[in-house]
Parts: C-alpha cells; structure tokens; sequence
C-alpha cells in the first residue's frame, strides 16, 4: 500500500507517542499517578494559548514550549498543594486540571476574538488532529521522545526504587524529591509530545491503557516497559493506519480503542492475573473439594459400619451434605475412573486406594479440629466449620508439623480416632 | 426574565448542585471520577440521538446516565478484581467510552446537528434562549428547568442520606456493621454524580461542571473539618464563583465557563494561603512562633542552669545560632522581662524563672 506523505507523518507521530508514552506510563501506573497525565494534558492549554499570543505564530516550537511550561506549571503546583497543605492528590489534580484548562478556554475565546485569532487553528489541541501533523513537528517530537527514554533509561535504577520503595530510596541516600520532579517532567515531555496527535483528553490512554495492559503479563518492570512501549507503537501505528484508509476516523479515538483491545484481551488471557485463568483456578480448586468431601463422607459412613467393604447407598451420600444425584454423580466420576471408588447398581464404595486417600482428608480434619480447642481453647462443638475449610487446605508438611505439635494424638475432641498416616497416602494426595 | 439573571441562576444551580455531590467525591479520594465520567457519557448520549433521531433531552440525560453507571461499574470491577488500582481503573475506561463516542459521531453524525463543541462545551451563554415549550407556552429557558432538577434531586438525596453518606465516607466498615451497605450507597452517589454531570454539562459545558465538582469541595475542606459547614460553605463558595465568574467574562469578553473555572480557582488559591487553619501562611506563622518559643526556651534554660551570670558574647558563642537570630531571641526576652541585661552578661528573672516552670521547662532540661 502507498502511503501518503501526511500518512506517513502521522503514522510515525503516533508510534513516537506510542513508546514514550508506553514506557513513562509504566511509572506513573506503579506510582498511582495514572491521572496525572490528565491533569497535565489539560493544564498545557493555557500554555499554547499564551505561546500563541506572545508569538502570533503557529509554529511547533514556541507551542511545544509554551504547553511545556504551563504543564510543568501545573505538575509543580500540584505537588506543593499536596506537599503543604490537607488536599489530597485526586484532589490537587483535580483542582488544576479545570482551573488551568478554564484559564486556556478563556485564552482561547480571546485569541478566537481577536481579528488574526479565528485561523489560529488551536483547538486542534483539544481533541487532536493528527492529520495536521507537518514533518516539523514530527522532529520535535522524535527529538522530545529520545530525550525522554534516554533519561529514563540513565536513571533507570533510581526511578525503579521510587516507583516502588521511595523510603527505601530516601534511606539509601537517593535524592527522592529530585527524581520525583525528574520523572514529572519528563511526564510533561511526553504529554506535549502526544497533545497534537491525540488531544487533551484522550492523552491520559496513551500513558495507561498500554501499562495496565502490560502489567497483566508480567511483574518485572522492565519486561513491563518494553512490552508497554511495544503495545502503545503497535496500537499508534494500527490506529494510524486504519484513519488513514477509513473516511471520516479520527486518529486518536482509533489509537485508543486498539490500546484498549488489547487490555481486554489480557485482562482475559494473560497467564495468572487473566481472569480466565482464575475462573480455572477456581474450578480446579472447587473440584478438589468435592472430591475430598465425598472420600471423607465415603470414609465416616465406613468406618461406622462393621466392614469397609459394604456398599453405601448414593441416596444416603446425597443426604449427608443435601446435595442433588446430579451433582453427587458429577463429584463421583472421577473418583471411579481413578479407581478410589467401586460402584454397583445405585451403591458405592471405596476401594483400598480410596480408602488411604480418604484417611488422608480426615486426618487433616480430625488434626485441626484438635490444634484448634487444644491451642486456642475453643469449645469442640465450634470447630468442625473451620476445619472443612482448612482440610482441603492444609499442605502435607503442615500435617506432619500439627502431629508433633499436638504430640501425635490418637483421638480427637469428639472422641474419633485420627487415621494413622498410611504409606502411599501422601503420594496419592499429590496427584490429587 | 433578563439573559443576566438565567445564566445567573443557571450557573448558582450548576454550582450549587456540584457543590453537595462533589464534597463527597473529594473526602472518597475519588475527586476526578467527575471529569471521567463527563466524558464517559458520550456513547451514550451518541446512542441516544441515534435511537429517537433528535436531541431531546430525556433520552439523552437516560442514555448518558446509563452510560455513567456503567463507568461505575467498570471502575469497580476492575479495582475490586485487584487487575488495576482504583486510578489506573479510571484512566483506562473513560478513554475508552470517550473513543467510541467519538468515532460513533463523527462516523455517523457528522453531518447532523451533534458535535462535540455542543456536548462537551455547552455554552451557559446561551441558555437564556434555549426555552420549553408546551404546547405554544413557553415555560422558561430549559437549563433552569434541568439544573433546577437536579439540584432538587441532590439535596434531597444529601438530607435523607445524611448520616449514612457521612459515615460510609469517613468509616466504610462502621457503616457495613452498623447494617447499610457502602457499595449500594456507592452507588446511588455515583449515580448522583453521572445524573449532575449529564444534566449540567449539556447548558454549561463540561469543564465548568468538573471544575465545579471539585474546586469549591476542596476549598471548603481547607476551611473546615466540619461535614455539614464544608457542604454550605462548599455551595457558598462555587455560587460566589459562578456569580463573579459571569462578570469576569462580561469584562474580558471570554468564555463564561471559563472565567468561572478560574475564580473558583482564584478562591482556591487564597483559601490555600489564607485558611487559619490549614493555610500555608497560617501554618508558617505558627510553625516560626514554636520556632521563636522554643529558642526564647533554651536560652532561659542555659541561663537558669549555668553561672548566676553570662556574657553575651559567650552565650552566642555557646549556642552558634546566627547573629540576627540570637539577638532577635534576647530582645524578645528582654521585653517579655524573662531576662536582664546587665553590665556583666546576662541573668534570668524571678519572672523568667516562673515562665520556665510553668511551660515545663524542667521537662525540656530533661531532654537536653
């Protein structure tokens, strides 16, 4: 496909916007600041209408350095307000965010009355024009954007701890406050550098949007700023594109509709945080239980009865817990093809295997509820509840630890004797 | 009824509105849902206009409603499910909702009677001739009938759920145990929040209502630490706001909203100073008068347990301060009469030595 030249700038704007931002907004994410950003992108306006009305030109480099200096007004203020006084920081953002963007909607309706003012063109700062990006600006900001990855690069290990531990800095030596002010301006670098291509209000996405996405796949900060700085370049330079070819699209919203594809997709998919991933976890972990439940109901019907080897009726289990045939029938499948359980007509029973494996739960159980009224004298008719939680809980090296402890007990507080620890149990409850 | 006096009213009702819903946002720690939720709304009010085809307001404010209960709910579930702080929850979804209004205008309304400039920058200049009608009677401009609906729905929410909102804020988990549940008042407060931005954005803009949201709370809550005296002073002050924000923007011929914005803003500034309390000259005040005690302190000290008398030479010496801080010290306690000064050095008062007791003196001996 030819690009068209304009194409072309706005294709490399976006992707410039999409690595530093991808990368600063790893920091500002980890430092709960994800709305500073939007703070700073609304409180450059005033900036850029001030620029306008010193220089009565358009051209990039006074603008950029006017929105630079109103955005840095803006971070400054923000962190004296919250340094001095009782404002809280939502609420100091808050405060300039309106106050700063009110001033530059007054500026700008000055400039729009002024007889040279109507072709000034700023608002496209508002929601953001990309197409009107000229390769002058694209310099700049290539230019801004290097800056800012090689100081966050320079100072990569300091930042780190602030992100993370900043009292822990503070206690190293490491000029804390300094860094902080380093890593809100280099913040309002990378707001300027994105106003023109994505607007005041959507600039807050480029920052976040790829962080959180990126924070869902890994817990290593630098894998998270690669990762993030690939998924902002990949959704700039997507989003770019599809504008281009697409009438009537505007290049921002489509920039940050892919960002926010591609959080939802790991929000669901990424390994371990995806909420797909828990829903299995969750599903594993609820089978356990019933599997367990029904080898312990299995094990005191048995040890009741005069042999082991009588069959129980699946009516009888079904009472013991009030739970559905369905439903016993589902827990009980696997028990089968395991080979834990026989089953005859509508009876069952547990094979030796089975019966080892049920030995095993029990135990747990019968421990716990003894640890619990021995060591912290609760009554015995308060403790069964506790330990059907802590039975599918309790790891083998806990048991063998609570048997010591309790001085390898025979009964327990209701008078039934605690299973022995039968060999081959254990190895059959780690496959399990 | 004369154009001054509705965007007057107008602008007091916008403030006053945000004024009781945006104290709480500012005590939760939650001062810039507003602003995400006044651009969050937008897919809403797009599917509105699209549904009934004209920009009736019912539909839309319902449309922008549900839209904002739903950036509620995301912000929630994502801050609950531990994926994302409550900030970075924020600041992905109302992005998000704001693209796809965005693209769902400009794809298919751009040739209609909705763009962005007229939803999100509504202009309170024009509300006095925006009226209702019924029938052929007029019945007065639209924006008084909404923002006055709002402000009545809002306190009204504000009086009944007083105490339940009070103690939710200060105390979510008193309020669970005591039997009302946080996460349902939460709600009804966010939605209190959605309902005053979509009704106020749409005749005021949306700036105005994020500033209205949160500057005057946050004035308020340097003034006070009183609840109910930081809601009335809170009303007072975006109304003063709203009210000398018009006559800023008749005299520097600019946006009203805009000069609103930055009175509130102005009010701000000098309540950060100002506050006896908790403003930055207050503090500094008291903080240079413990300075000035606690030196006068020492001194009275170290002339209490050294010689009967000392020179000053060898006092200032002793104790290495600055030379204007050191005589600042002496002649204060010349001048409360805690101190002599005679032709040898310096002797502590039976007043000074009184003065000493009675400000535990002995106990700060202790410590030295």
């Amino acid at each position: 496909m030819e690009l068209s030249f304009t194409a072309r700038n706005v294709m490399l704007g976006a992707a410039l916007l999409g690595v530093a931002g991808g990368a600063m907004g790893s920091f500002t994410l980890l430092r709960r600041q994800s709305l500073l950003g939007d703070a700073l992108s609304h409180a450059a306006l005033p900036g850029i209408c001030f620029a306008f009305l010193l220089t009565g030109s358009k051209a990039p480099l006074p603008l950029f350095a006017g929105a630079l200096i109103a955005g840095l007004l803006g971070a400054l203020t923000m962190l004296a307000t919250v340094r001095w006084s009782r404002v809280k920081e939502d609420s100091a953002m808050g405060i300039v965010l309106s106050v700063f963007f009110g001033l530059g909607i007054v500026l700008l309706t000055y400039i729009q009355k002024l007889p040279t003012g109507n072709q000034s063109g700023l608002d496209k700062f508002l929601f953001g024009q990309a197409a009107t990006l000229v390769e002058e600006d694209v310099q700049v900001m290539a230019l801004l954007s290097v800056g800012v990855l090689a100081l966050l690069a320079l100072f990569y290990k300091e930042l780190k701890i602030l992100a993370f531990d900043r009292e822990y800095g503070a206690s190293l030596g490491l000029p804390m406050r300094s860094l902080e002010i380093l890593l809100t301006l280099l913040l309002v670098v990378v707001v300027v550098v994105g106003l023109q291509t994505v607007g005041v209000v959507l600039l807050v996405a480029t920052l976040i949007t790829p962080a959180a996405a990126a924070r869902q796949w890994t817990d290593r900060l630098g894998v998270m700023i690669l990762l993030s700085a690939a998924i902002g370049a990949g959704s700039g330079v997507l989003g770019a594109l599809v504008s281009a070819t697409v009438p009537r699209l505007p290049t921002g919203p489509v920039i940050v509709l892919f960002a926010s594809f591609v959080l939802v997709v790991s929000l669901f998919l990424a390994p371990r945080r995806g909420y797909l991933w828990a829903l299995a976890r969750e599903r594993r972990v609820e089978r356990r239980i019933r599997r367990e439940n029904l080898l312990k109901d299995l094990y005191r019907v048995g040890e009741g009865g005069e042999s082991w080897d009588r069959f129980v009726s699946l009516p009888q289990l079904m009472g013991l817990r009030g739970q559905s045939s369905a439903r016993l029938l589902r827990s009980a499948r696997p028990l089968l093809q395991d080979g834990l359980m026989q089953r005859q007509g509508d009876t069952v029973r547990l094979t030796d295997k089975g019966r080892r494996e049920a030995a095993g739960v029990v135990r747990k159980h019968r421990l716990w509820e003894l640890y619990l009224t021995r060591r912290l004298e609760l009554p015995s008719d308060h403790v069964h509840r506790d330990a059907e939680a802590m039975e599918h809980a309790l790891t083998d090296e806990a048991v063998t630890e609570l048997d010591a402890l309790l001085g390898h007990p025979e009964l327990d507080p209701h008078g039934r004797p605690i299973p022995p620890v039968v060999a081959g149990a254990a190895g059959e409850e780690a496959t399990a | 009824m004369s154009p001054t006096l509705v965007i007057l009213l107008v602008g007091s009702l916008v403030a006053a509105s945000c004024a009781l819903v945006g104290s709480f946002l500012v005590l939760r720690k939650l001062a810039l849902l507003g602003d995400a939720i006044s651009h969050s709304v937008l897919p809403g009010i797009a599917i509105a206009f699209f549904l009934t085809g004209d920009r009736a307001p019912l539909p839309m404010v319902l449309g922008a409603g549900a839209l904002g209960v739903l950036t509620v709910f995301l912000v929630e579930l994502f801050h609950r499910s531990r994926r994302l702080k409550e900030d970075a929850a924020i600041g992905v979804v109302f992005p998000a909702l704001f693209s796809l209004g965005v693209i769902l205008i400009s794809r298919y309304a751009a040739q209609v009677d909705l763009d962005l400039d007229c939803v999100l920058y509504g202009e309170i200049a024009y509300t006095p001739w925006d009226l209702v009608f019924w029938g052929s009677r007029s019945f007065g401009p639209k924006a008084l009938w909404v923002t006055g609906g709002v402000l009545a729905l809002n306190a009204l929410f504000v009086a009944t759920f007083y105490k339940e909102l009070k103690i939710s804020t200060f105390d979510p988990e008193l309020a669970g145990s005591l039997g009302f549940s946080p996460t349902l008042l939460h709600y009804a407060l966010m939605t209190a929040v959605s309902l005053t931005v979509v009704g106020s954005f749409e005749s005021v803009g949306a700036i105005l209502v994020v500033a209205m949201l949160v500057v005057p709370p946050a004035t308020a809550f340097l003034l006070t630490d009183r609840l109910s005296r930081m809601l009335i002073l809170a009303v007072a002050l975006g109304i003063v706001s709203a009210i000398s924000g018009y006559w800023l923007a008749r005299w520097w011929d600019c946006s009203i909203a805009g000069a609103m914005a930055v009175v509130a803003g102005t009010l701000f500034v000098l309540a950060l100073t100002l506050s006896p309390r908790y403003g930055l000259l207050g503090r500094l005040l008291t903080h240079r008068r413990l300075r000035e005690r606690l030196a006068g302190q020492l001194v009275l000290l170290h002339l209490q347990q050294g010689e009967a008398r000392l020179p000053v030479t060898l006092l200032e010496r002793r104790f290495g301060w600055s030379r204007g801080r050191f005589q600042r010290t002496l002649r204060r306690l010349a001048r409360a009469g805690w101190i002599e000064k005679g032709r040898d050095g310096l002797r502590l008062t039976t007043a000074g030595a009184d003065f000493l007791d009675s400000t535990g003196g002995s106990h700060l001996a202790h410590r030295l």
